[in-house]
């Protein structure tokens, strides 16, 4: 309010939602930076130390401070963080202390089987979640909604490599349908033998699902609970469209928002995912490096990493203020 | 004893059972050793045994005997995920009360720093620190309480800045009071109630975090007995013997199902509708 008063100086006015939608961003790209000195930070600045880790304890003082030398570790810390961003920019990550080559190698493919893996997942989760959750929303404490209730309940609190064990067990070591671990041959797709992608999805799916079922639950409930659902209903609607019309299209503001916190929680569930079926992908090469001790191939993951997620809050909003037409003209402050 | 049976009755029926479960999981947790047949972290057979009189639940991938280490595996992250829930409300409670009560600078400063952990996603920040701090439980301990910082000060802030406002904090700064009297004596009993409600959520979450940060092997290290990094180190021979994978499994399970629950049945109870539809886990 108070600053669209001020811009009122006679300069033409932008539309709020570009105005919202660059401050946005402006938010964001300052967050990446920050977030970039606190991964830095962390992985080169606590104790012990990178020549030291990698020649182990036995290496001789002589031979770490080489190595200190040869890293670059001798110089001061800011001057190493400013190449490092420098080099970011040019889309130089550095060279990877394990593999000795170009961080950008290293983790290039494996971009790609991660989001195939992410993808997947999403792209089944995000409407079956809507699905199962107005079903369950729209018949509360019917043995449809008692049944997908009860069973989200228990995906939500098991952590996703327990899931992942007993799915190993039934339907790979038990049943022998599905390969139990998702080996992919270097320089081939995972899309060229989908059986291996069938339980990393499956464990993926299990969690984010159960989260997403219970909020767009709790959602239609809400709204279906709303005065004006039940003036819809006065109104002599059918039941349908009261569902379609008016229940399901307020609910989704907030679903969008449970999504996009799924969809990060994917970035964390996908680690540890990957890690279990040993999927060639982005988590797995982040467990190995960081057991490995390899700052430079870690420092870009991490990076990598963190500003997909800050993008994807950034979407949400927008998402969120595309949706509830009161924001979109409010500007959304 | 009133007060306990008010809150029992409080409690929804799957918090009461959730509530048994724990206590149960948490008596083999401190018990659990004292009945080992074996010590937990010494090889006694071939690996990969499968279970027999010798051993009831099989051995493991170095021959160890399961039984003895599913006993003795609980307390590990029950003892990490208590710590880190307890030092997260170290940090965040006096940071919640002093960005509630200073609207200056400062007080902004500190929900900056908020914003800047809440943009890291947790696991990210814990495999982050153990880079550069080298795996390991100190570090483990540490960054859990980071991860939950930012929620328990927004939290503790919120609530300050709701309580600041009445007549008895008014009172209290005309006497003169020191601000840490007044954030100490004066506003932190006053705002118990939406702290309390959070606890169950935050120690599930620790309890998942651990988990899966020891499950990576990245957390706590062998000789050290954990039912993650049980099912993390004999996962290769799960279709020979499965059981070393399918016990310290379970029990983690039902771990998670049983905190899962108390702690909706403890945001309940606080007056909030929902614990654990507030974030994801992990």
């Amino acid at each position: 309010m108070a600053e669209a008063l001020r811009s009122s100086d006679g300069e033409r006015q932008p539309n709020p939602f570009i105005r919202f939608l660059w401050r946005r961003l402006a938010v964001g790209v300052v967050l990446a930076v920050v977030v970039s000195v606190v991964i830095f930070a962390a992985t080169d600045l606590l104790p012990g130390d990178a020549a030291q880790a990698i020649l182990g304890k036995t290496a001789t003082p002589e031979a770490v401070e080489a190595l200190r030398v040869q890293l670059g570790l001798d110089r001061p810390a800011v001057q190493r963080y400013g190449e490092w961003l420098g080099g970011i920019a040019q889309g130089d990550l550095g060279d990877s202390l394990s593999t000795r080559g170009p961080v950008t190698e290293a983790i290039s493919g494996r971009v790609v089987n991660s989001l195939i893996l992410a993808g997947l997942a999403a792209l089944i989760m995000i409407p079956l979640s809507l699905a199962i959750g107005a079903y369950a929303g729209t018949r509360p404490g019917r043995p449809g909604d008692l049944v997908a209730s009860g069973t989200s309940l228990v995906f939500i609190a098991v952590p996703e490599f327990v899931t992942a064990a007993f799915l190993i067990l039934i339907l790979a070591i038990g049943a022998d349908l599905l390969p139990p671990v998702s080996i992919v041959a270097p320089g081939t797709s995972p899309l060229a033998t989908p059986a291996i992608l069938v339980l990393p999805v499956l464990t993926l799916l299990l969690a984010s699902l159960a989260h997403n079922v219970r909020m767009v639950r709790a959602g239609v409930i809400e709204t279906m609970h709303s005065p004006y659902v039940q003036m819809a209903r006065l109104n002599g609607l059918s039941e349908r469209e009261v569902v379609f019309r008016h229940g399901l299209r307020n609910a989704l503001p907030p679903a969008v928002q449970v999504i996009a916190l799924n969809l990060q929680w994917l970035i964390g569930g996908i680690v540890i995912v990957e890690f279990v079926f040993q999927y060639p992908g982005v988590g797995q090469l982040l467990t190995q490096a960081v057991a490995l001790r390899d700052i430079p191939l870690v420092q870009a993951l991490a990076i990598l990493i963190a500003v997909l997620y800050i993008v994807i809050n950034i979407v949400t909003d927008l998402l969120v203020v595309l949706l509830v037409p009161r924001l979109r003209t409010a500007g959304a402050s | 004893m009133s007060r306990a049976r008010r809150a029992w009755r409080a409690f929804p029926p799957p918090a009461r059972v959730g509530l048994v479960g724990l206590v149960a999981i948490v008596l083999v947790a401190i018990l659990g050793p004292l009945f080992a047949p074996y010590p937990p972290a010494t090889s006694v057979g071939p690996p990969f045994a499968p279970p027999s009189a010798e051993f009831l639940l099989g051995t493991d991938n170095i021959g160890q005997d399961v039984l003895s280490r599913v006993l003795s595996g609980g307390a590990s992250v029950l003892i990490l995920a208590g710590l880190a829930t307890l030092l997260a409300y170290a940090i965040g409670i006096p940071l919640g009360l002093f960005a509630g009560y200073n609207r200056g600078l400062a007080g902004g400063i500190v929900m900056r720093g908020v914003d800047v952990l809440l943009a890291i996603p947790a696991l990210l920040l814990l495999l982050v620190l153990a880079t550069g701090a080298g795996a390991g439980a100190t570090i483990l301990v540490v960054g859990i309480a980071l991860v939950h910082v930012p929620q328990i000060t927004r939290i503790v802030r919120a609530a300050t800045l709701q309580t600041t406002g009445r007549a008895f904090i008014e009172a209290a700064e005309a006497r003169g009071d020191s601000t840490a009297r007044i954030l100490g004596v004066e506003i932190l009993p006053n705002i118990s109630g939406p702290l309390l409600a959070d606890v169950g959520v935050r120690f599930t979450g620790s309890v998942l975090l651990v988990a899966a940060v020891n499950f990576l092997g990245l957390g706590v290290q062998p000789p050290a007995v954990d039912w993650a990094l049980m099912i993390s180190e004999n996962r290769s021979g799960i279709s020979i013997q499965p059981w070393a994978v399918v016990a310290p499994a379970a029990l983690l399970a039902a771990l998670a199902v049983a905190v899962n629950s108390v702690a909706d049945g403890i945001a309940r109870i606080y007056g909030r509708s929902s614990a654990s539809g507030e974030e994801a886990p992990a």
